[in-house]
């Protein structure tokens, strides 16, 4: 492996984070080693409660580890400031949750110009961007919907569209189809695949859901805390292909 | 580079005057807990106000058998003025410190409930002082109808209840510019009252880490 040629736009160095819980330690990640290339689709799997979401924290610069570094485009995230932080969580990467997040007093469209209007942007040009991204993900005419209004489906599909809207570089999805049916499901898994080859977003999904593994470049899998095993694309479909 | 990223990330003063508008008109209900407490405390001291203040305006022009008879009614005159007792004094300030807990707690609440969508917000860019911008213009808009409202409701019942014990001379020396000073000046109370209440828990929920306000159950 050259690690001179493809530039890392995650790297993680020895991560471990614990809870405090009354007096109890819960140790839910124990040194997490691993770097996440540009434009790559990586999965991260593993059962429930294996410190998937608590990666996906560090990793989206959400939360502080409670040692080890965060490298976001090789700067550490610990180093910047309030400004900088909110700026790389506003410009550079876009979160989409198991559980949506979309702001309930908000409407479709005020939910996907948020992003733009903390960049900066003016109205016409924000307004005209979210309406493009509501159309890419099917929901223009349910624009001034809020999402008690949508579908489960609908609201992911939402909330994929605000991800979008600064054009950010990383695309963090924790479960984005955990509660989701399964044809929902996979139409965000393909549009999350789309994005990821015509834009050349990096995307990184925690997940437990087999039908992540098809459009992965690689899949981390996490057990207990812990890296249990890497594995590439190519021999993916070799271990997919033997189950089926 | 801090300079440049300084003027990406904003948040202007009009859209937090929109989104805090939106958020206190879709949660009507939640709003008028917290602003009920604040009308009802402001009420009360717009009562006492107003009510001194009608007595005043009335004074000199009023014969001496209704003067005994306001004397005789248990209102007194201090250096030749009505005004707050002692007593009237505690009062006030009793209810005073009453709503600013209600309101607190109200605000905690709220806030709380709120949890979610302020870790939203952070993700999505916002810095410490958007949060807090937006929960203190909320906290301004009912301290403003609160104010208004309860000021109102204390003045209308202060000239109803002299008007009933001395009759029409109260509605013929009613001082109105005395009354629109107190009703500004309970308004800007219930204004300042509110964001007594607003800004430790509103504080509190800005510096939460993103991670740690998302993890919150609704
Ligand atoms: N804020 C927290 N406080 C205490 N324990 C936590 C917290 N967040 C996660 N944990 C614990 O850390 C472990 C990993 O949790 P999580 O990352 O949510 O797993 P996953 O997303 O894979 O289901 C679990 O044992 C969980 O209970
Ligand atoms: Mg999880």
């Amino acid at each position: 492996m050259d690690q001179g040629y493809v530039h890392n736009v995650v790297r993680l160095f020895e991560v471990t984070k614990v809870f405090k819980l009354g007096s109890n330690l819960v140790e839910a990640l124990k040194g997490i080693d691993f770097a996440i290339k540009t434009g790559e689709y990586l999965s991260i799997m593993g059962p429930s409660g294996s410190g998937k979401s608590t990666l996906f924290n560090m990793i989206g610069a959400l939360d502080k580890p409670t040692t080890g570094k965060v490298f976001i485009d090789e700067v550490d995230v610990a180093q910047l400031d309030a400004y900088e932080l909110a700026w790389l969580r506003c410009r550079k990467i876009g979160y989409i949750f198991q559980t949506f997040n979309l702001i309930q007093v908000m409407t479709a469209i005020e939910n996907v110009t948020l992003p733009m209007i903390f960049a900066g942007m003016h109205r016409e040009e924000y307004m005209d961007k979210g309406m493009e991204l509501l159309k890419l993900v099917g929901l223009a005419e349910r624009y001034n919907h809020k999402p008690s209004e949508l579908s489960g489906g609908q609201q992911q599909r939402v909330a994929v569209a605000r991800a979008l809207a600064n054009d950010p570089a990383i695309i963090l999805a924790d479960e984005p189809t955990g509660n989701l049916d399964l044809s929902t499901g996979e139409e965000i898994i393909n549009l999350l695949k789309q994005l990821s080859v015509q834009r050349n977003v990096t995307i990184i999904s925690a997940t437990h859901d087999i039908k992540m593994l098809n459009v992965s470049d690689r899949v981390v899998w996490i057990r207990d805390g812990r890296i249990d095993r890497v594995e590439e694309r190519d021999k993916l479909k070799i271990s997919v292909g033997e189950v089926a | 580079m801090a300079d440049s990223v300084r003027r990406q990330v904003v948040l202007p003063w009009g859209q937090v005057i929109k989104i805090s508008f939106n958020s206190i008109k879709v949660r009507l209900f939640r709003s008028l807990v917290t602003t009920m407490t604040l009308a009802l405390a402001i009420a009360f001291v717009s009562y006492t106000w107003s009510g001194y203040e009608i007595l005043n305006a009335m004074w000199p022009n009023i014969d001496a058998s209704l003067q005994d008879r306001i004397i005789a009614g248990g209102y007194e005159q201090f250096e030749g003025t009505f005004g707050t007792s002692a007593k009237d004094r505690w009062l006030v300030i009793l209810s005073l410190l009453v709503c600013v807990v209600g309101i607190v707690n109200a605000q905690l609440m709220a806030v709380t409930e709120r949890f979610r969508e302020i870790g939203t917000f952070k993700c999505l860019g916002a810095l410490d002082s958007f949060v807090v911008r937006i929960f203190v213009v909320e906290a301004v808009y009912q301290g403003l109808f609160g104010g208004f409202a309860g000021s109102l409701l204390g003045l209308v019942v202060s000239t109803l209840t002299l008007a009933l014990k001395f009759g029409w001379p109260v509605f013929i020396h009613w001082p109105l510019a005395g009354m629109l000073l107190t009703l500004v000046g309970a308004t800007l109370l219930a204004v300042f009252l509110s964001l007594t209440g607003v800004i430790y828990p509103a504080l509190v929920a800005a510096r939460m880490e993103p991670a740690v306000a998302l993890r919150t159950e609704q």
